[in-house]
């Protein structure tokens, strides 16, 4: 199976704290990947790294080969943590400017999920609640066609009715050369999903498993095993 | 039917005694056309690759075979899905054995009390049809 996303001994500091140590990672395509840690323990970082937002301070990604830039981001489809999509547009305009910028945008699914979700096209994004415009913003990327999803705190804001329609979606995208990386503390909620799952502690990678692996191993749910490693 | 997937075991094992279940009761019946894997995994809300596996084991089972062209199918031989059934039958007498053990009974008391339920059941059902 072919690598989509390899971090080499990647290391990151904001002065002198070290908000990420060493990661070593090799992720698969046609994985999805959950990305589990307490607050603050480096998964945003890594997420922005992924996607040239921040630079290494030491170490190297490779993102299908290439190190973030241009080209990477042709090919991931990134969720931040914040919007930054402009207030005043209405959802068919921003989908419009998508489709403009992405060669891989699908106006056709981005509608559909709309529909779907009972969120009107022609709604400006000021006009929406919190929850609202967070399944917008999803809905824009996994619109696109791309080979690596990043996504941070997918379902933190969204009720839990449009928590499994997100999830159906992620299943139904699926397709075996993509992956999803998706980071949360919503964990019960997601791990029927999840393939492989890797706990971040501190900036250090403790633990890379299957979900299956965990439960066969540990006779307890990633959920459980979760509450254990990161007791306080 | 529902799937019914326990947080703390393997999801694949699941879906395997899952699927066999549904193909022992007859929802899948011999030789029918199972559902694409992706319509599957979504029915079920696990991850493809995980409902792949369940798939592939119950295949080399021989529960379960792919024609290259159409699909994936229930196996025609009735003697595979009858050997399953067997088998999901003793485990499910061995778990009710084990709790009555815990209970305290003593074999012979536990087959007397099912052949009295039995034989109340069975007029309960000639009384309902005479």
């Amino acid at each position: 199976m072919s690598t989509i996303l390899e971090c080499k001994n990647l290391t990151k500091k904001f002065g002198g704290k070290n908000a990420l140590e060493a990661v070593d990672l090799n992720i698969s395509r046609g994985r999805i990947v959950g990305l589990l840690g307490p607050n603050g323990s480096g998964k945003t970082t890594l997420i922005k790294l992924c996607n040239e937002l921040l630079t290494p301070t030491s170490g190297e990604i490779l993102i299908g080969g290439y190190h973030p830039g241009i080209k990477t981001k042709k090919i991931v489809a990134y969720l931040p943590e914040n919007t930054y999509l402009n207030d005043w547009m209405k959802v068919s305009e921003i989908i419009n400017f998508f489709k403009d910028f992405y060669t891989d945008f699908n106006s056709e699914k981005a509608f559909d999920m709309l529909k779907r979700l009972n969120i009107d096209p022609q709604d400006k994004l000021k006009t929406m609640s919190k929850g609202t415009k967070e399944k917008v913003q999803l809905i824009l990327v996994m619109s696109r066609e791309a080979q690596l999803y990043l996504l941070d705190e997918p379902i933190g804001g969204v009720d839990p009715a449009a928590r499994d329609y997100i999830l159906d979606t992620i299943i139904s995208n699926y397709n075996e050369n993509a992956t999803v990386i998706l980071s949360t503390h919503l964990i019960s909620d997601i791990e029927r999903i999840l393939e492989d799952i890797i706990f971040i502690k501190e900036g250090q990678i403790v633990l890379t498993k299957t979900v299956d692996e965990i439960r066969d191993e540990e006779g307890k749910s990633v959920d459980a095993l979760f509450r254990e490693v990161f007791k306080c | 039917m529902p799937w019914d997937l326990k947080s703390d075991r393997p999801i694949y094992t699941q879906l395997i005694e899952q699927i066999e279940l549904m193909i022992c009761s007859g929802i899948y019946a011999l030789g029918t056309k199972l559902p694409s894997v992706r319509d599957l995994a979504q029915e079920a809300a696990v991850n493809p690759n995980t409902m792949q596996k369940a798939l592939a084991k119950l295949e080399e089972d021989g529960l379960l075979y792919t024609n290259r062209t159409s699909g994936r199918f229930v196996t025609e031989d009735a003697d595979i899905v009858k050997q399953v059934k067997g088998r999901l039958a003793l485990s499910q007498i061995n778990d009710f054995l084990k709790k009555m053990k815990n209970l305290g009974f003593q074999n012979k008391e536990i087959i007397s009390m099912v052949e009295n339920l039995l034989e109340s059941k069975e007029d309960d059902y000639h009384e309902h049809n005479s």
